[in-house]
């Protein structure tokens, strides 16, 4: 049946090379951790990307009860968190991979710099990594702040002084990124806006780039 | 391109070339680009502004909030709080704001804002009673110390902000804040 219907697909649109060329290929022997225990350090850009699905689709549903508003947030992250079944897990996943996701972030870029791995012809997929990096630490600082409690709000109070005091443009960047004059309303639908839409856009596009440009130039060779 | 080049290094052209015509090439690239350019700006455009708007929207005139008698200004800064009327998007409020208001050596009242320069904490003021560092304003978070007039010694480097201080009919009002005058 589902073959059929594969079949039916294929006939029409001819799908079948455009998989093979996402999916099959080889994995060389250096490093797949079946032949040698110690390439387990080259799944740390899996785990990576692997804990970023699971942060889309977690934000995805926590959207479901999240309000981006200063009355209602703390109220309703409280409520998701306590009231809805399996909210303390689905919250958990997002709050506690927020954090892995920088950890395992720093991993893989240990293994590609001790491995050499950004070196000709990959530096660029090195600059695309590091631009990465910085959107994901946005991503944790602006979701910092959407439970609207006492730790984010002055979290965030202490960043935007901090992007206040860069030359000439500092106090403009803390004033877009603020929204106004205070930490308000406005920050909090600002840093909403940005968490769920902007970054992540973001965030794809320059992962379709770095997995581009692995696939192009494969993996790099055993040391 | 390379034909208007061949004209041009050829010396001894029978007429001289008095303007370079655009290729047929050039014409089509400038035309789509620009059409092209155009319709990317076109709805860009509002999404900016829309974005940018709270950077330049007008800032509301500060009004006079009457704080405390001057009767109780003392050489000795003391913390004062006061509500003020602050509209934050689609919200209005009235929430407590702080000022340490004391009187110079020439008896003139000023009022120092509470918030650290260095990183937005809040300061206090450590009179002759402590032993370290007395009589100075103290940051708890990363140890920033400011003067009687606010300036910095420690930590920050920029003085506390001031507020605008007005005295009518024996009673301290306190306008909008504003960078420190006091210290140079």
């Amino acid at each position: 049946m589902l073959k059929n219907v594969y079949n039916w697909i294929d006939e029409r649109l001819d799908i079948t090379p455009m998989w093979r060329d996402v999916a099959d290929h080889e994995v060389p022997e250096h490093v797949n951790p079946a032949h040698h225990f110690s390439a387990f350090v080259y799944c740390f850009g899996g785990l990576t990307f692997f804990i970023t699905v699971i942060q889309i689709l977690s934000g995805m549903f926590l959207s479901m009860y999240y309000v981006p508003d200063i009355i209602n947030a703390y109220a309703s992250v409280d409520y998701l968190q306590h009231k809805v079944a399996f909210g303390a897990i689905v919250r958990g996943m997002h709050h506690w991979g927020a954090s892995l996701v920088i950890v395992m972030m720093f991993l893989h870029t240990l293994r590609v710099f001790f491995t050499g791995s950004y070196k000709n012809p990959r530096e660029m997929n090195w600059v695309v990594g590091v631009l990465i990096f910085f959107v994901m630490l946005a991503l944790g600082l602006t979701g910092y702040l959407l439970p609207w409690d006492n730790k984010g709000f002055f979290a965030t109070k202490v960043t935007l002084e901090i992007a206040s005091s860069a030359p000439f443009v500092g106090t403009y960047l803390k004033e877009i990124l603020q929204g106004g004059n205070i930490i308000g309303a406005q920050t909090l639908t600002r840093f909403f806006a940005i968490h769920v839409f902007f970054l992540p856009g973001v965030l794809l596009g320059l992962l379709g780039a770095h997995f581009f440009m692995i696939r192009k130039q494969g993996i790099s060779g055993p040391l | 391109m390379s034909d208007m080049h061949e004209k041009d290094k050829h010396p001894s052209g029978d007429k001289p070339i008095l303007k370079k015509e655009m290729s047929r090439r050039q014409f089509l690239t400038y035309t789509l680009g620009g059409t092209g350019g155009f319709m990317v700006a076109l709805p860009l455009i509002p999404m900016l502004r829309f974005a940018v708007d709270p950077l330049l929207q007008t800032k509301g005139e500060g009004d006079w909030v009457k704080v405390v008698e001057e009767s109780q200004i003392t050489t000795e800064p003391k913390e004062f709080t006061f509500s003020k009327l602050q509209v934050d998007g689609w919200y209005s409020s009235t929430p407590d704001f702080a000022a340490w208001i004391a009187k110079d050596e020439s008896g003139k009242v000023f009022a120092l804002s509470p918030i650290c320069k260095h990183l937005g904490c809040t300061i206090q003021w450590a009179g002759s009673e402590v032993k370290e560092d007395p009589n100075q304003y103290h940051c708890p978070c990363h140890g920033a110390r400011y003067t009687k007039d606010g300036k910095d010694l420690k930590v920050a480097s920029v003085p506390l902000d001031q507020y605008d201080v007005d005295i009518k009919n024996g009673f301290v009002y306190l306008g909008t804040v504003m960078p420190n005058k006091r210290v140079k």
